[in-house]
């Protein structure tokens, strides 16, 4: 298989009062593992339950209940990292992060702060025109999710509810390697398409299945490239972390805004002061939650109540066996054996069952003609209906029969449309259409002749310009695929009236 | 037959086999020595008519081939949980819970046909070593002299009290630092603290999870030999229990020990030991010779490292296992005032339904565990944990079969005498016993003599992983060759 090449992209750079400016960018992803149970209990996972119904004693924090590890989450974060590639520790260990919060029940968080399951990886994310980031993985580690606090429901209670509470998340730590707020929403959406892939996380940001705390920093440019020989972090500027992000828009949004803040600051002669910080949608601003002097001392330490986590390389062999194939290699598949062009081949790979489905449109046919039709005919009906590629109402089978019409040339490529149209809103085989409905092309000259000589005997004025500007011998053209009710192969329709012109 | 509530649970049991007696009778002498327990303290929640029930069922279901403990009537420490039945952990912040699931312990009890006389008092959360940080107020030693109340030691003083003054035919406790084996010894009754894992901890309050492990209080070592075979086994609900098969620890009383090898630590023997403990010891070790095992002097030299370690593994893992009881989702709950937001609540609720003692032990946990402290403390504790876990395994290796000590530096003491002192004076209560823990090894004290004042005295013996059998049948020769049997005098 062909590896794909590209170029680095250039990082973003900001023009300042005193000079330019780039961005350097981390990201914590937190993921909810996609499992029926949580992490250490065996209560329901699923999303928009009655609150408070998903909870087993365990989650509940009740004294004297003990968490047992899900094997099941264990598998989904192996099978995560082996899709970014990453190194999976056979060793690692659960860790207590100790806060206190109404709904945090156990007063800690399971995590692995010391020995994370999944070590060092990387992801490919592409920027469009060749370029493309590759942004390392520093550590992908498992932890217990909170519950929810709702402080709007009424004027002097909070409620809690506990359904999220100990749900799996794998938190995926980037390396300081994004260079702006498009790299960092295109990082967010490759994690999730490649986890879609695997089936280990839904990606749904709405339901917060899926979000990002993001740190950014700025600096001077050739700082960051002093930062990267060295490893020395005193290059960079210092950072702070936006908390909880849960849209790609919104990551882009408040990245650039608090670029901007920091990089006012700075050029007013101050000082950037590491904290924690929240994005406002509504105002476009980030604002401070809490400082370093004020954050959490977590009195991290390893949980007590777990053994350490080991796992078998056979196992994990077994997981790898498992693996479908992913975007980078699906899109360069795409691109070597169908000659899609790179943008093409990225729109079809995006999600899994837009890649099936095209291949099934394009299997022993012309795939740039089936990538045409897929991209711009279904993708574009569907898109008008609101509908997904699973609830399409024309089958790949069918619409591969169009394709393969047009390339026989049973019918033109304008009449397709027409098939397609019938095909897509009656649920009728193309085939079928074109020979009920008469739709097939026309490609016997004898007929085109007689066409063409009637139309040149009806209108000698016209033939008169014709001949003396051959531009205009397109309207006999058009007159004969009107008369002919668009049938007739534009390209022996052509070829005849130049003839019978004499030009 | 009369004073059932004497016997001891083989007794019990062969009577009932026999027909002497039913299972009605011991719990009805059991219930009514319990509610003649008066200043002991020792029975907090009485279960009376869950007692009865249980008793009428396993008399019904009669005895021909009855499990170990069918009909025998127990006292369970206020730790455990028990479906509907209050378990507090002899803490105000508790107050009023009642879970709504069993502890895998009192499961395995009743399914061996145990009857639950009721809960027993312990010292807050299991941190004490005298049973007077209680919020029932504390437990007292049946043991006495003269007129000075003694306490029966702790954390699990209700039960020690409570079967050495036969309120129950058998009991059981939890040891994280020697819970069990410093009130068996001081009231002269037998507990075994088995290996770390042998017992599951489901629905045990968790005190320092690392550390505890629970385990019978009883009579005499066949008893805790019964007892410990029904607790024991493998929970896939206790990730840290472990999967190894549990023997028929009672068939293993045979009370041959020839050719052991008895190891006796040479750093147990601290400047200004009680004298009449150490002759005790010397006289145990002769008993052990005299019934053909073999004696050596071992070396533990990481020993003196054990109680600080102790003293701060335990207390950081409690700061963080107690956090839940915030007083959001059960227990106490501080009335708040006006403006008073989550942290007042918090604090106000944690102030109200800890004791002291449990509160010094959060803020010490809290702190060796913060940033900056944690490498110097926790960390440097871990270390010498593992250090004091090798020194044992050396000397195992060597040969030895069991270690000889003393179970405690002293007899029982006075209500008051120690806990209005220093802290750490209490805690070096815990010098011979921690050790263990901290190896997750199993231990058992047996009674081996009385004091000039006339209180009991243990000595411990302390035996490798998973050998429970092997230590039992030590302990079981010891036990035969002191020939302990005395009792206290009912005066309460």
């Amino acid at each position: 298989m062909l590896d794909l090449t590209y170029e680095a992209p250039k990082p973003k750079v900001i023009a300042g009062a005193t000079g330019d400016w780039e961005l350097v960018i981390g990201l914590e992803v937190h993921a909810q593992v996609a499992t029926k149970a949580k992490l250490f209990s065996g209560a329901s996972t699923e999303f928009g339950a009655e609150p408070n119904s998903n909870v087993a004693f365990v989650d509940a924090g009740m004294p004297g209940m003990l968490p047992v590890i899900n094997e099941g989450c264990v598998a989904q974060a192996v099978r995560t990292g082996l899709g970014l590639k990453a190194e999976i520790n056979l060793w690692s260990a659960f860790d207590r992060k100790n806060y206190f919060y109404p709904d945090l029940p156990q007063g800690y968080q399971i995590s692995q702060l010391y020995h994370p399951i999944v070590g060092e990886g990387e992801v490919l994310v592409e920027m469009g025109n060749g370029t493309a980031r590759k942004v390392r993985i520093e550590r992908i580690h498992l932890e217990q999710d909170a519950g929810k606090s709702i402080h709007d429901m009424d004027p002097n209670m909070s409620f809690v509810d506990l359904n999220r509470t100990g749900v799996a998340l794998m938190e995926i730590v980037s390396r300081p390697d994004i260079r702006g707020p498009e790299e960092a929403a295109a990082y967010v959406g490759k994690l999730r398409q490649i986890m879609r892939y695997l089936g280990t996380c839904d990606g749904n940001m709405q339901n917060g299945n899926l979000r990002a705390d993001v740190n950014v920093s700025v600096c001077r440019p050739g700082a960051y490239e002093k930062f990267m020989e060295t490893g020395d972090f005193g290059h960079l500027g210092t950072r702070c972390e936006l908390k909880n992000m849960n849209s790609m828009r919104f990551i882009q949004m408040a990245i650039d805004f608090e670029a901007r803040r920091q990089i006012a600051i700075l050029e007013d002669g101050g000082e950037i002061v590491q904290e924690t910080r929240l994005y406002d949608a509504d105002k476009n601003e980030t604002r401070s939650m809490r400082s370093k002097e004020e954050a959490h001392d977590y009195r991290y330490f390893p949980d007590p109540d777990l053994l350490p986590l080991e796992i078998e390389q056979a196992w994990v062999d077994d997981i790898a066996a498992t693996l479908p194939e992913l975007p980078d290699e699906k899109k360069a598949r795409f691109i070597n054996d169908f000659g899609l062009s790179d943008y093409d081949a990225s729109v079809l790979t995006a999600e899994v069952p837009n890649a099936i489905y095209f291949e099934e449109v394009a299997e022993g046919r012309d795939g740039k003609l089936a990538a045409n039709w897929v991209i711009n005919e279904l993708f574009g009906r569907l898109k008008k209906d609101e509908k997904d590629i699973t609830e399409s109402p024309i089958s790949a089978a069918r619409l591969g029969q169009i394709v393969g019409l047009i390339k026989s040339e049973k019918i033109s490529g304008k009449i397709a449309k027409d098939v397609f149209e019938i095909a897509y809103t009656q649920d009728r085989d193309p085939e079928e259409i074109v020979a009920t409905e008469g739709m097939e092309q026309v490609t016997d000259t004898g007929a085109i002749e007689a066409a063409v000589d009637e139309i040149i005997a009806a209108n000698p004025a016209q033939v008169e310009k014709a001949q003396a500007n051959p531009k205009l011998a397109g309207w006999f053209v058009g007159q004969v695929m009107k008369a002919t009710g668009g049938k007739a192969n534009p390209a022996a329709v052509n070829a005849l009236v130049m003839k019978k012109l004499g030009l | 037959m009369t004073d059932l509530n004497k016997l001891t649970i083989a007794e019990a049991r062969d009577a009932l086999k026999k027909g002497e007696t039913t299972s009605v009778a011991l719990t009805e002498a059991c219930l009514a020595a319990i509610d003649a327990q008066g200043v002991l303290n020792a029975v907090v929640h009485k279960t009376p008519e869950l007692a009865m029930e249980q008793a009428k069922a396993a008399d019904a279901r009669g005895y021909a081939d009855a499990p170990a403990l069918s009909g025998i009537p127990l006292g369970i420490k206020d730790l455990f949980c028990v479906k509907g039945v209050d378990t507090q952990a002899a803490s105000d912040i508790l107050k009023g819970f009642k879970p709504e699931y069993d502890s895998t312990v009192t499961t395995k009890l009743f399914e061996n046909g145990a009857v639950m006389l009721g809960k027993t008092n312990m010292d807050e959360f299991a941190m004490g070593s005298s049973n007077e940080h209680s919020a029932y107020g504390p437990s007292v030693n049946p043991w006495k002299v003269d007129d000075r109340q003694l306490t029966p030691g702790g954390s699990s003083g209700g039960s020690a009290s409570a079967v050495a003054a036969d309120l129950c035919i058998g009991a059981i406790g939890t040891d994280t630092g020697g819970s069990i084996r410093q009130p068996a010894a001081f009231t002269g009754t037998v507990g075994i603290r088995p290996t770390y894992g042998r017992v599951s901890r489901y629905g045990i309050v968790a005190y320092a999870s690392s550390l505890d492990q629970a385990g019978p209080m009883t009579k005499t070592v066949r008893d805790t030999a019964i007892m410990l075979t029904a607790m024991s086994g493998h929970d896939m609900r206790d990730s840290t229990s472990a999967d190894i098969a549990v023997p028929d620890f009672e068939a293993a009383l045979t009370g041959d020990i020839k050719g052991k090898t008895i190891g006796i630590p040479r750093e147990y023997r601290l400047d200004g030991l009680n004298a009449e403990i150490a002759g005790l010891w010397d006289k145990g070790a002769d008993m052990l010779r005299d019934a053909g095992a073999k004696v050596v002097d071992v070396s533990l030299p990481h020993t003196k490292y054990a109680l600080p370690a102790y003293y701060v593994i335990a207390p950081a893992e409690a700061s963080s296992n107690l956090a839940r009881y915030d007083g959001v989702r059960f227990g106490h709950r501080a009335t708040l005032g006006a403006g008073d937001g989550i942290n007042e609540m918090y604090e106000k609720t944690r102030a109200e339904g800890f004791g002291a003692e449990v509160q010094r032990r959060i803020m010490v946990g809290t702190y060796v565990l913060s940033a900056g402290f944690y490498d110097a403390y926790y960390n440097r504790a871990r270390k010498v944990r593992t250090l004091i876990k090798r020194d044992f395994e050396n000397v195992f290796a060597s040969g030895v079969d069991a270690i000889l000590a003393p179970t405690t530096p002293s007899p029982a003491f006075g209500i008051g005498e120690v806990s209005d002192a220093d802290p750490v004076q209490m805690y070096l209560n815990d010098v011979f016993t921690v050790t263990l823990n901290l190896a997750g090894l199993p231990g058992v004290s047996v009674p081996a003599g009385l004091d000039t004042n006339g209180l009991p005295l243990g000595l411990q013996l302390i035996g490798k992983p998973w050998e429970e059998a092997d230590l039992l049948n030590i302990a079981y020769s010891l036990e035969g060759s002191t020939g302990f049997v005395a009792k206290p005098q009912k005066w309460w």
